[in-house]
């Protein structure tokens, strides 16, 4: 029997849906940065510096980091849970994972507010 | 009682190109996962000095390594962005039935082919 304590959500349910809502909240995110670097012709330096030093802009991609770690954690953990059998195999990759994801909100913290 | 485990030769089963679709987002999204880090980078990059953000521009025109990396991120990107878009069409309800999963599976395609082309030729 594969543990089921790792998940994110409080039931299968709940992981379906910050699925969902962190997919729409990248999706977003990644139309308008395609959006911006289409309209924006000769995007140097200067814009998207101008861009990242918004406040509303950091807000927005802070909120799609934190949304991508979520939809990343609930994806590795479907796959960790479906391929890895061995439990000690299995937590060992997802503890490791969660970090690495916890790592990677500091960097954006610190990338977009140093 | 464990039960024993059943052998299946998985280059034996002729799959439905759904089951392809199913698989192919599955293994975008990993691929997606270890991409995380260049995105990074590449934000940190573009906006933490001029010299930086000038030598990222140089590596996405010069550095193969640099374009194949971008080139698959963003095809994987893209496919995976498709086919999850269907995911959330048939959770609605529409497209459902066998024969419009396939031929939405085949769109699939379709756009990711098409995407994966455009990208490469605006990378290259």
């Amino acid at each position: 029997m594969v543990t089921i304590a790792t998940n994110l959500g409080r039931s299968g349910l709940q992981d379906w849906i910050i699925q969902r809502i962190s997919a729409i909240i990248l999706s977003l995110y990644a139309i308008f940065i395609f959006a911006f670097w289409l309209l924006q012709a000769n995007a140097g330096y200067y814009a998207w510096q101008e861009l990242f030093h918004n406040n509303f802009m950091r807000f927005f991609t802070f909120l799609t980091l934190l949304s991508l770690v979520a939809h990343a954690w609930i994806g590795i953990w479907i796959i960790t849970t479906d391929y890895l059998k061995i439990t000690w195999l299995r937590l060992t990759t997802q503890i490791l994972v969660y970090i690495l994801l916890v790592f990677y909100v500091v960097w954006g913290i610190q990338i977009l507010w140093d | 009682m464990r039960t024993k485990p059943v052998y299946l030769n998985l280059f034996t089963i002729a799959f439905p190109i759904t089951a392809i679709v199913s698989i192919l987002h599955r293994l975008s999204g990993l691929l997606l996962f270890f991409c995380i880090p260049f995105v990074l980078i590449i934000l940190q990059s573009a906006l933490f000095s001029r010299e930086s953000f000038n030598q990222l521009k140089e590596q996405f025109i010069h550095s193969l390594c640099a374009k194949t990396i971008l080139w698959v991120s963003l095809t994987a990107f893209m496919y995976h962005f498709f086919a999850g878009i269907r995911h959330v069409l048939m959770d609605a309800g529409l497209a459902e039935s066998k024969s419009a999963a396939r031929q939405s599976s085949y769109l699939i395609f379709v756009l990711s082919f098409i995407a994966a082309v455009i990208i490469g030729y605006k990378i290259w």
